[in-house]
């Protein structure tokens, strides 16, 4: 007979009513009151670009991002084809959504303040909202990060992208969607008012901190571009299906139960490949033809939702 | 440690004793939605990391809470409409968490059965007696809640003991998922001699196998759920089959998935020799009408292979 487990794996100090934290409510989706979009809308749509830089010689402290570098160093085939999102994918999005009038939001990484200010710039003019994004992506917000550590570096990457954007910069995207115990009250402490790095959820609801509430708007990962195409390996064309089928989806459900919310995760180093790019405009075609969605911007979405639906009644 | 688990014997799926499962039904189909708990801040299994990063971790967590929160109902809405009565995999501490699902569960006469306390407790590590205490605690906490006490076992996140099974037989149980080795319900080997079944669970159907493990696109899973049938149903007309579509809401039931699901449903509903039941029901109706015939062949084959 080998040695049992200690007493604490039979002990369930957080078995009782609701979640086994504070963070949050419990409170499921179809129980909560009909949201109404402006013009009576029955899918909100946001697409949101992540506008990242991946080091060369990353640190992978705490953890290592999907995406690092993997090959020994210098790992030049990934960090270029990282890079070629930013000097020309991007550029195809952009280009993209200005046809079929949509504007995404962007998270960005405030390291591309400095290294590509003309980027950053070209991102202003075409308008959009700017979410944080942390500085890089080898600066993940987890567990193992020291909290003085973490404040600076979220006030280092807020300062230098509102700096240069002069935008307000209320919402905010953690690399990997990781977060460390943290991250919450460090994030509400810099004037964010939203994060999106939760899953949990289709519509936004309220996240507690001991600096205040934030409020957290879900953006899926199920569905992002990186996750379909690169990790599940499914075709191009299948991630537009896929995409495709989830707001017809929605489309139906919001028939009766009001208001739904279909968010769409890209990366200009991954759809904004050539053969990939005609994809993302099928997708955005499809949306854009479609008179029941409502394509807006994620503080649109939180507005609208808070007007129609009150925190306190978001949570039953 | 053993080279195999010893609770069955090989018995080749020709030339078995006839299943007749009701009404001449060719399959007996069972929907098993896992209705399950993970915990934000578990304590650490020595034997197995509970998630791939450090606390809290987030993606894991809130993707598993989607499914409590967005999932369920979403699911019971289609399950409802193809007059499916799902048998629940419970993570047992759900009915303290989240008692709306067990209502919601219960109003349409839903089976439950045990998957443990929490999908980040693993079995490995426990002695005889730690899984003897988490599974009749499962038990005890579904039976109080549900006021039925489950006769079912899936090992949480399916992590097991060399007695997970025995134990679970000795604590009343009538069946367990765990096993994958047969289309047709086992008579399993217990060690105290208890009538109990092994019911066709289906890993390689499992939409988290399906869509998390094998990554495959959402409409091919609801053609594999289509061609799984079709073979069961041609091969049910010689003799009972079963197929068991175990889910995760927070699989299946994302927008971009679930139509896919939808439509196999509606695809294996339409057919008329189906039995469309539970896990107990096929369990007690195995135990009631098949299984003595069953062990009886079994003997008679084990005695010429010189067992």
């Amino acid at each position: 007979m080998t040695m049992p487990l200690e007493t604490t794996h039979l002990e369930y100090p957080k078995r009782r009513y609701g979640m086994d934290h504070d963070r949050y409510e419990w409170s499921m989706l179809a129980n909560r009151p009909p949201v109404a979009w402006p013009s009576g809308a029955s899918v909100a749509v946001w697409f949101n670009v992540s506008l990242q830089h991946f080091p060369l010689n990353p640190s992978g402290k705490p953890v290592k991002l999907p995406g690092s570098m993997s090959m020994p160093y210098p790992d030049l085939r990934h960090y270029t084809l990282r890079d070629y999102g930013n000097r020309v994918g991007v550029y195809r999005f952009l280009d993209a959504f200005a046809r079929h009038g949509i504007t995404p939001s962007f998270a960005i990484n405030a390291c591309l303040v400095e290294r590509y200010p003309a980027l950053i710039d070209a991102i202003v003019a075409f308008g959009g909202e700017i979410l944080g994004h942390s500085w890089s992506m080898d600066t993940p917000h987890a567990g193992g990060l020291e909290r003085a550590q973490e404040s600076e570096l979220v006030a280092r990457a807020l300062a230098t992208l509102r700096g240069r954007t002069g935008a307000p910069v209320r919402g905010w995207l953690s690399p990997g969607k990781l977060q460390s115990a943290n991250t919450p009250e460090i994030l509400r402490e810099n004037e964010i008012e939203y994060f999106c790095d939760w899953v949990n959820d289709e519509l936004p609801y309220r996240f507690h901190t001991a600096s205040g509430d934030l409020w957290s708007l879900p953006l899926s990962t199920e569905l992002e571009d990186r996750f379909v195409v690169l990790e599940n390996q499914h075709s191009e064309a299948s991630w537009a299906q896929q995409v495709i089928d989830a707001f017809q989806f929605l489309l139906d459900e919001a028939q009766g139960q009001g208001g739904r919310l279909l968010t769409v995760s890209l990366h200009p180093w991954v759809m904004g490949q050539p053969h990939r790019i005609k994809h993302l405009e099928t997708v955005l075609a499809h949306v854009a033809a479609e008179p029941r969605a409502w394509c807006a911007s994620p503080s649109a979405i939180l507005a609208a939702f808070s007007a129609t639906a009150a925190p306190a009644k978001a949570e039953e | 440690m053993k080279e195999d688990p010893g609770y069955y014997g090989y018995w080749p799926y020709r030339d078995r004793p006839r299943i007749r499962w009701p009404n001449g039904a060719r399959v007996a189909f069972w929907v098993a939605p896992n209705i399950e708990f993970y915990e934000l801040d578990p304590p650490q299994n020595p034997h197995r990391a509970p998630w791939p990063h450090p606390f809290p971790a987030v993606p894991g967590y809130s993707i598993r809470d989607y499914g409590n929160r967005v999932g369920h109902m979403r699911q019971m809405k289609v399950l409802d409409k193809y007059n499916v009565r799902g048998s629940v995999s419970l993570s047992a501490a759900l009915c303290q968490h989240h008692p709306e699902i067990i209502d919601l569960c219960k109003e349409r006469d839903w089976e439950f059965f045990t998957h443990g306390i929490y999908n980040t407790r693993y079995t490995y590590g426990m002695s005889e007696e730690q899984e003897r205490a988490m599974i009749l605690d499962s038990i005890e906490t579904i039976e109080a809640a549900v006021g039925r006490r489950p006769v079912g076992y899936l090992a949480p996140a399916l992590s097991h003991s060399e007695v997970t099974i025995d134990l679970f037989a000795e604590l009343g149980g009538l069946y367990t998922c765990d096993l994958f080795h047969d289309d047709q319900p086992t008579p399993l080997r217990v060690r105290g001699g208890q009538r109990f079944v092994s019911i066709p669970y289906s890993l390689e159907l499992n939409d988290t196998i399906a869509y998390v493990v094998n990554k495959i696109e959402p409409r091919r899973y609801g053609q594999m759920i289509k061609d799984a049938f079709d073979r069961l149903y041609a091969e049910g007309a010689q003799s009972g089959t079963v197929m068991c579509i175990p889910t995760h809401n927070y699989q299946v039931s994302c927008p971009h998935r679930l139509r896919a699901f939808e439509e196999a449903l509606e695809y294996v509903t339409g057919h008329s020799d189906v039995w469309v039941t539970t896990g107990r029901e096929i369990a007690e109706y195995y135990l009631a009408n098949c299984y003595d015939e069953a062990c009886a062949d079994i003997s008679r084959r084990g005695e010429a292979q010189g067992e």
